[in-house]
């Protein structure tokens, strides 16, 4: 299967993966060690942010979101309990069930495992801000009209996913769809329906396999 | 005797939800979403003993955390804990992270006490008692019908098998939790519940209350299945601690508490002997079944007496039976009502023993099901399914698929003799001189399409379009109505949306003069009500639903050989509707029953740890849901039965999916797996590729 995923997905540098070491020394047992050293105390000798509340500015939806926060909140946590966008769900908070995706920039992530601090800069696109104007995206109109979702708590991060996939690929494959959905869990069971919806709004119409047969 | 209108132009047909828009946009308020001006986050401290004796929980240190604004005992300083994860105390504070430093700063005093978290050990007469006064594993009960030794002795052919299925874990996407204000007026629940009277009840109680000073609103949950009836808890302690705080406290309980503290489906593990005459008749069954409910069913009932048990021999007919049936003890959290309490471990294990019988007498696995299972519905469904599925052309002798990826087929049948309506369902409508009306029903809707559902038959009664109409649910201040539960919510509202729609009319027709107020009179007729709108009370109402409700599902799957893995690759559902309402929301729950299913024969499991007590896998990276890439083609054939009225789907739609996908397993390897989940590793095994696991 093509990999439709963008090359930088989910990638860190050496130097983010450093600085998150912060000051825990780190066991070295290579012949880098004299390199490794002197980088993190590079990382190290960096401004120390928190532990207390520090302003932090979101951009999301196109508006600022000026906040103070710990430096251990996560994005997700800084969305829906220090501001009114509860649209982005919690069904894990461990990277597990992708009911948080949220878009930084065109790439969907999971806000329960970004730091608020980190998404500063960049653009954040709740499901609050897909509507513009109150007019559905063609992802959402449909989901609605294939039924897509029954109690609906996972349908933002599905949404999301699927939004983020067109974006980069306006016509997947079923087997495309399904690995961009495959960070995303319904215990509903909504699947099928998810699948259609994704191609409903890339334009296609896949044909129902349900029948409706008279007993009598 | 009232009746459904014959032509429809929405009962029947397919509605999006009217709730769609608000589900798709971040609209829709969740009970986790609930932000009450000046709410405090909450947090609940779990037992990290499997059992123990809790002699001091000091919370000073707790509530010197900054930011922490209240912290109560669960219970006593003074208490036996007797499960990992059972509540100990809870904070309340002004952010989630302050809550989290307070949990870890209540020192708690504990001996630790032998513990027993296996089926096996527990069943030991010198295992750890879960309960000091009550034997873990109280002798079987025993009923007996006919002749069961001399029935064995005139059969042609006779099988034993030994069939189990494990503990499986609700883990709706929104967890439980809810947000709690108790103020002088009384006291306020936001809850995620499929029901919001028995929470309102439960409050009530627990907290000493006149029932009429709480209220419990759901505008939206996220999920139930089964384990979200009761205020639980975590509901309680949010009470609690809001009364302390002085402020309105949202404590939603975390992934890792979902697998430990609020319900389950209980173990199930099934010695089977079941014989057959030459013509496949079935002459004789005996079987003996145990499982358990963690502690107890549902409460501090004590011993494992209850809880367990499941319908046996399920869905057919044997003149000569002796079932023998009990629940073990072990030191884990309790069951809950699970989507079809007992039946999907009772149809895995009972359409194995088919399947196996049928293999040794030399059948063909349906046409046995058609000689021994007695309802009609079920027999034409088979018919019907057969016929799709193209049982005749696919079937072939069990392990005889060639090649190193080997194919098979199955099914298995399904009933949920519940789903009745509920009687007790009230409604309301506000109808305005403008023409607009407003349904209000003290139900809640679990994610079936509880909203679409009153506003497609109010619709259609009204002549008006399901958009025209506005639903208000989720709110103990309205007419009461029943839970989310047992496939019983559309054929409780529909009738009593028929009763308010006709009351509706007549009324209209007093007032207007219009004879008949329907469609393009709508308008008119409301225009003559007056200045102030008019409230119409209605109730359900005989002959417009029934009861019971049944399927049958059939499978067709892949086996690598080499690797154990199974992949489904078909899924058909033929299953009895009755009156159907609406055909989306139908079938979204028929493919969710299914999906739920094959979560139950493949992946999903609760593992319990012997040494440390506790459950190894609390969350989604360990406890295995389906994701889409599991998910195969499904197709669903929905049976109208008007003439039955309306029925539910919720329950029977997941029913018989696992003993499907269990039979099409061994049809394809030809050797039974007679454990779920079936995991490539228990495939290899019965190939005798690797050793079996002990446990």
């Amino acid at each position: 299967m093509k990999n439709s995923e963008p090359e930088n997905f989910g990638a860190h540098s050496r130097r983010t993966f450093l600085k998150s070491l912060g000051t825990v020394a780190a066991t070295a047992a290579t012949a880098q060690v004299t390199t490794v050293a002197a980088e993190l105390e590079k990382a190290n000798a960096e401004k120390i942010i928190g532990p207390n509340a520090v302003p932090v500015t979101l951009k999301v939806n196109g508006e600022k979101l000026k906040l103070m926060l710990e430096p251990r909140v996560t994005l997700l946590d800084a969305l829906r309990n220090y501001s009114s966008l509860t649209g982005a769900k919690e069904g894990c908070d461990r990277a597990s069930c992708g009911a948080c995706t949220v878009l930084l920039g065109d790439l969907p992530v999971y806000s329960c495992q970004k730091l608020a601090i980190e998404a500063q800069g960049q653009e954040i696109t709740t499901i609050e801000g897909l509507a513009k104007g109150g007019k559905l995206t063609k992802v959402q109109s449909a989901f609605i009209e294939k039924d897509a979702l029954q109690c609906g708590y996972c349908t933002p991060g599905f949404v999301m996913s699927v939004t983020a996939l067109l974006k980069r690929n306006s016509h997947p494959s079923a087997a495309e769809v399904k690995h961009a959905c495959a960070g995303n869990l319904c215990r509903c069971g909504c699947q099928p329906h998810i699948l259609q919806a994704a191609f409903k709004a890339a334009g296609v119409e896949m044909p129902t396999k349900t029948e409706v047969v008279n007993y009598a | 005797m009232p009746s459904w209108p014959a032509e429809t132009k929405y009962i029947s047909h397919a509605t999006t939800r009217i709730d769609g828009p608000a589900k798709v946009t971040g609209r829709a308020r969740y009970s986790s979403d609930i932000q009450e001006n000046g709410w405090l986050y909450g947090m609940i401290l779990r037992s990290k003993w499997p059992t123990a004796k809790i002699t001091d929980i000091n919370l000073d240190k707790a509530l010197q955390i900054p930011g922490i604004k209240a912290a109560v005992l669960a219970r006593d300083k003074n208490m036996t804990v007797r499960y990992y994860g059972e509540e100990l105390a809870a904070v309340a504070g002004t952010t989630k992270q302050a809550c989290l430093d307070a949990l870890r700063a209540i020192e708690v005093t504990a001996e630790a006490l032998p513990f027993v978290v296996r089926e096996n050990d527990a069943k030991k007469p010198d295992a750890p008692r879960v309960w000091e006064n009550a034997p873990n594993y109280p002798a079987p009960r025993a009923r007996d019908h006919g002749d069961v030794d001399t029935a064995f002795g005139q059969c042609a052919a006779v099988i034993e098998g030994f069939y189990s299925a494990p503990v499986q874990i609700h883990n709706p996407m929104e967890t439980m939790g809810n947000t709690v204000s108790w103020t002088d007026d009384g006291v306020t629940a936001w809850s995620s519940t499929q029901g919001i009277s028995s929470v309102r009840d439960g409050l009530a109680g627990s907290l000493r209350l006149d029932q009429s000073k709480v209220r419990v609103i759901t505008e939206y949950m996220g999920g139930g299945f089964g384990a979200k009836f009761g205020a639980g808890v975590e509901g309680v302690l949010a009470a609690k601690l809001s009364k302390e705080a002085k402020a309105p406290v949202r404590l939603m309980l975390t992934r890792f508490d979902q697998a430990l503290a609020v319900g389950n489906r209980p173990s199930s593990f099934q010695k089977i002997k079941m014989g057959a005459a030459a013509d496949g008749t079935l002459l004789a069954f005996e079987a003996e079944n145990y499982g358990t409910a963690g502690i107890g069913a549902g409460g501090d009932s004590g011993g494992g007496g209850g809880g367990a048990d499941i319908p046996m021999p399920y869905l057919y007919k044997v003149p000569n039976t002796r079932v023998k049936q009990s629940a073990v003890a072990v030191n884990a959290g309790s069951a809950r009502a699970f989507r079809a309490p007992g039946n999907p471990p009772a149809s895995f294990g009972m359409e194995s023993a088919m399947d196996d019988l049928a293999v040794k007498l030399g059948m063909d696995p349906l046409e046995f099901r058609l000689k021994n299972d007695p309802n009609k519905i079920r027999q034409h469904e088979y018919a019907l399914g057969a016929e799709k599925f193209g049982w005749k052309q696919k079937y072939q002798k069990p392990g005889s698929s060639p090649g190193v990826v080997k194919t098979g087929i199955g099914c298995a049948g399904a009933a949920w003799p519940a789903g009745g309506p509920s009687r007790n369902t009230n409604g309301e409508a506000q109808i305005n001189p403008d023409g607009s009306i407003e349904f209000r029903l003290g139900v809640q809707d679990i994610g079936t399409g509880t909203r679409t559902v009153i506003a497609v038959v109010a619709a259609e009664m009204l002549g008006l379009k399901p958009e025209q109409i506005t639903v208000k649910v989720g709110d103990t201040r309205f007419p009461p109505g029943p839970g989310s539960g047992g496939s019983t919510t559309c054929a409780s509202i529909s009738p009593t949306v028929y009763d308010i729609c006709t009351k509706a009319l007549e009324q209209l027709q007093t007032l207007s003069g219009i004879a008949d107020a329907r469609g393009e009179n709508w308008f008119k007729a409301c225009k003559k009500i007056g200045i102030n709108p008019i409230t119409v009370h209605g109730q359900w109402i005989e002959g417009l639903s029934t009861n019971p409700a049944g399927g049958v599902q059939f499978a067709e799957v892949d086996v690598d050989t080499e690797t154990g893995l199974v992949t489904v690759k078909k899924m058909l559902g033929v299953h009895d509707c009755g009156l159907i309402i609406d055909t989306l929301t139908l079938e979204s729950q028929i493919n969710g029953g299914i999906i739920m299913g094959m979560g139950y024969a493949l992946y999903e499991e609760r593992v319990m740890d012997d040494l440390s007590g506790v459950v190894l896998n609390p969350n989604f990276e360990t406890y295995k849901l389906p994701g889409i890439a599991d998910v195969p083609e499904i197709e669903v054939i929905l049976v109208n039965m008007p003439e039955r009225g309306v029925i539910g789907i919720g329950e029977p739609a997941t029913v018989p999916t696992a003993g499907a996908i269990a039979n099409a397993v061994a049809n394809a390897i030809g050797v039974r797996v007679g454990s779920l989940p079936i995991t490539p590793a228990k495939i290899l095994a019965a190939l005798g590729k690797v050793p079996p696991a002990t446990a």
